[in-house]
């Protein structure tokens, strides 16, 4: 069975080389517009290692603090579920709004549903869910995944957005512009928020010692769904704790700016208690996480505030695109998440980076995501999930670096690099020639040079 | 001082120039340099395809080979970083380990431990600096753009001391070529997707040369480069700092 | 059976590492002028700011702007005069044709232009993001220079709902073009008190 390839989606995505610049440009903007923000603090540097230590905190006592948000967040009036796995998840999602004789619903953004794939489950018994913020909306109508975790149409032009509209949203075929589509979208979901009885939104942190939740927008998206429905729905991975309130300081200053150069995103909602004569149920999610908790090399991933920073930043995100990760989350941070949730159909994810560690110093918790990717590597080499070939070159590789006789041996064409190296065939078949010329050959190697002038 | 000199296979193979200039730079500095005739590789080519565990007899060699000097210093990055993160064995751990903090990429040596202040170069040419990503972020040769905290250059500031040169500014000044190893054929479309473009930021500031502290990443460049027949040469960062 | 609870608490009790302890957060502030920062900021993120010496020069300046509009004000006893509504909606939906809403903000915070508001400053919660256009009044004198400071003061406060709010609601998501009135209040104007 062929599995789909990192490789070959980025190679489809670069056929249009106009459109990477472009994805490319988009993204670095806004990695400089993070990298403005982050210079105006001095603090920046003790902030991220704060916030690292303080989730090293959160996962070394999680079971604890776990208890501690449920009972107070029971004693604020909301009601706490335990979903094991995606399915446990969506099943809860579900009966909620049947218990309710709610068929229609509407959501603000959460990786984590992505992840779990509510939508699919909750269209296939009957539910309409309508998404809200604007990209996600958007992706949506295209009946795509979202590409980015903060960006979720980044891969979008603005011409296919129009259309998309035009075609589902009635506007005149060829407007363009973002004003026009984004104001039509307002008015378009503002009938939605009136007239939905139930919104589902993430969470971007809870804390333990209140049992409130932080829900963080630009749009204001989830507050309209929350504050106009009679239940919220807050589906929360159970890594999003944070000890104390005052804990907030530190992730709010870190988050947006990290993820767009804001200084704070311009709604940072703190879901304490419901409204009288509604619901507040929060959803803690494992699917995997506490699997994660376990791998000693791979917890630290769990620190993740998805700010999107190591895509924006990631030289290669930003030339094959999020969708070529064929994961919920796309990116660096994705690559050390999925082989987690499924090592064999994830495993080209580690290998789709140079290693060249942006990813590590833009994370504003720290995670040192690139030595994961290393990591991953070698556990996804070991539980035999490497292709054959390759197994078998690595082995002869291994014992002609640990012969000196075997390196030297065979004059210039039959020597190690001549024979391993990607540089080293002059043909089509070659990835390397496609683009590129080989280094001319020299005459003599350093190793012959020095035999003949440093002779002792 | 006994310094042991480790040159990389692929330097070894393709540009004895770069390694060349190391050991005569070395020699012009007053250091007694001795090259190990029965080195081969560091084992990164297979460790980061994620066979680090069939690099064992690599790594028995390299320790047997470079024990007992007072220093190793290799023209590369990312071989260095290679021997200081994943350099074990189960006979020799202790020698691995004094390998480990005994070994220098080049430029860190030369500012770091010879302490060197002015150098008699001379390369009267525009230059642009490529910041090899493994000794950028991996050794700290060079501050990294993510960051808050104050710039510095070790390589920049050893080019400084060159006469007549000129660097270039760019517009990205630390991202990535995108050659990674094997990454650099199992990615291809992205490789030399990211090879191009910091090709075109180096050209379009009116570089003559590119240098930097990696061959590898320079090679990728330069297949680059010759394929579209641009005049622009690459050279490892000792070639410059050799050159008279 | 065991619950999924009871499961996936013995699963992280199994897996979690052993403990770390919790950082203090000591992180020092900078020097700066907070109502001259806090202004800056809000203007940089699409918020106006407008000076004020009292409520006078509030009800002045609103005499002229909003003759027409629909007018919801939030627990301002000082500019009750100007309210629409003659009674708190029930309903949160009731409140969909509302123009200008102005309401009072506990405190600001200078780095980031935020203010911070709490659900008993506000008829409804959705008040400030269903209002096509959002007014807050503000002290001087509450400014604090970060969001430690701004944690500080809320402390152990009890509240149903509380929010940071930054400026009007916006959006970047065609193309990375800055568009403001996503879904909440398309504009945000501060009027800051300088008692």
């Amino acid at each position: 069975m062929h599995t789909i390839d990192h490789a070959e989606l980025a190679d489809v995505f670069n056929k249009d080389e106009a459109r990477v610049d472009w994805h490319d440009e988009t993204l670095w903007w806004i990695r400089q517009k993070r990298d403005k923000a982050v210079n105006q603090l001095p603090e920046w540097e003790l902030l991220r290692e704060t916030a690292s230590k303080i989730k090293e905190n959160v996962l070394s006592n999680l079971a604890g603090y776990l208890e501690e948000f449920e009972g107070n967040a029971q004693k604020n009036g909301i009601i706490v579920h335990w979903a094991a796995d995606a399915k446990e998840h969506n099943q809860i999602v579900l009966n909620l709004l049947k218990g309710k004789g709610i068929n229609k619903m509407v959501k603000s953004k959460s990786m984590l549903t992505e992840e779990c794939h509510l939508n699919e489950h909750l269209e296939h018994n009957g539910i309409e869910v309508i998404d809200s913020d604007l990209g996600e909306r958007i992706v949506q109508l295209a009946k795509e995944p979202p590409s980015h975790i903060v960006l979720p149409c980044i891969h979008k032009k603005k011409e296919e957005i129009g259309d998309l509209f035009h075609e589902y949203l009635g506007t005149p075929a060829g407007n363009a512009d973002p004003q026009f589509l984004t104001e039509t979208a307002r008015q378009h979901l503002r009938e939605v928020f009136l007239t939905r009885r139930a919104a589902l939104t993430g969470v971007n942190f809870a804390v333990a010692e209140t049992g409130e939740f932080v829900v963080c927008t630009n749009e204001g998206n989830a507050d309209m769904g929350a504050h106009l429905s009679e239940i919220h729905i807050a589906s929360m991975g159970m890594e999003k704790l944070i000890p104390k309130r005052e804990n907030l300081g530190v992730f709010l200053r870190l988050l947006t700016r990290s993820a767009t150069g804001q200084p704070i995103t311009t709604y940072s909602s703190h879901f304490s208690k419901p409204r009288s004569g509604t619901e507040i149920h929060v959803i803690i999610v494992d699917n995997g996480r506490s699997q994660q908790l376990g791998r000693p090399d791979f917890r630290n991933s769990l620190k993740c505030i998805r700010c999107g920073s190591c895509m924006n930043t990631c030289p290669v995100y930003r030339r094959s695109g999020g969708h070529s990760y064929h994961n919920a989350i796309a990116g660096p941070i994705g690559a050390i998440l999925a082989p987690n949730l499924d090592m064999e159909k994830y495993a080209d994810l580690p290998f789709a980076s140079t290693l060249c560690g942006s990813c590590s110093n833009v994370c504003p918790v720290k995670i040192d995501i690139h030595q994961q990717l290393y990591k991953w590597r070698q556990v996804i080499v070991q539980k035999g999930y490497a292709a054959t070939g390759k197994k078998a070159a690595m082995k002869m590789m291994s014992l002609t670096l640990a012969s000196p006789t075997a390196y030297h041996l065979g004059g210039k064409a039959g020597r190690f690099v001549m024979k391993y190296a990607p540089i080293a065939v002059n043909n089509k078949l070659n990835p390397w020639y496609k683009q590129r010329d080989m280094p001319e050959p020299p005459k003599e190697s350093f190793g012959e040079w020095y035999t003949k002038n440093r002779k002792a | 001082m006994n310094v042991g000199l480790f040159i990389p296979c692929y330097v070894d193979q393709f540009y004895p120039n770069a390694a060349i200039a190391t050991l005569q730079l070395l020699e012009k500095l007053g250091v007694t340099v001795t090259y190990p005739k029965n080195q081969t590789c560091c084992g990164q080519p297979m460790a980061n395809s994620g066979f680090e565990h069939l690099t064992g007899g690599c790594n028995e060699l390299f320790i047997k080979n470079f024990s007992g000097f007072d220093y190793i210093v290799a023209p590369s990055g990312s071989c260095v970083l290679h021997i200081k993160e994943h350099l074990h064995s189960r006979q020799h751990e202790d020698e691995a380990a004094d390998i480990s903090s005994k070994i220098y990429e080049l430029s860190a040596f030369l500012t770091d431990v010879l302490k060197v202040e002015s150098l008699p170069s001379k390369f009267p040419f525009r230059v642009g600096v490529h910041q090899s990503c493994h000794g950028q972020r991996g050794l700290h040769l060079s501050q990294m753009s993510e960051l808050v905290a104050a710039p510095f250059s070790k390589p920049g500031s050893l080019l400084q001391m060159v006469k007549g040169i000129e660097i270039v500014p760019l517009n990205r000044i630390d991202e990535c070529c995108g050659f990674g190893g094997t990454f650099c054929v199992a990615e291809e479309a992205v490789s030399a997707k990211m090879g191009k473009d910091r090709i075109e930021d180096h050209l379009e500031h009116g570089a003559e040369y590119i240098t930097g502290v990696d061959m590898s990443c320079l090679m990728h460049m330069e297949g680059l480069l010759n394929r579209r027949g641009s005049k622009v040469k690459v050279l490892h960062l000792a070639e410059i700092l050799n050159a008279d | 059976m065991s619950t999924a609870r009871e499961r996936i608490l013995n699963a992280v009790r199994a897996n979690q590492p052993a403990s770390t302890p919790l950082p203090e957060i000591i992180i020092p502030a900078s020097e700066i002028d907070l109502s001259t920062k806090f202004t800056e900021t809000l203007n940089n993120i699409g918020g106006k700011v407008i000076a004020v010496n009292n409520y006078a020069d509030i009800l002045n300046y609103l005499e002229e702007a909003t003759a027409t509009r629909l007018l919801n004000i939030s627990s301002i006893p000082e500019l009750q005069q100007l309210r629409t509504l003659d009674h708190i909606p029930r309903m949160p939906h009731s409140l969909q044709d509302t123009e200008l809403a102005i309401i009072k903000a506990k405190f600001g915070v200078a780095e980031n232009g935020a203010v911070w508001i709490t659900e008993d400053l506000l008829d409804q919660r959705v008040l400030p993001f269903i209002c096509q256009h959002l007014m807050v009044v503000l002290d001087a004198s509450s400014i604090v220079a970060n969001m430690h400071q701004a944690y500080e003061k809320i402390g152990m406060e009890s509240y149903g709902y509380g929010a940071f709010i930054a400026g009007p609601s916006k959006t970047a998501d065609i193309e990375q073009s800055l568009v403001l009135g996503a879904h909440g209040s398309r504009s945000m104007t501060i009027f800051l008190i300088n008692a």
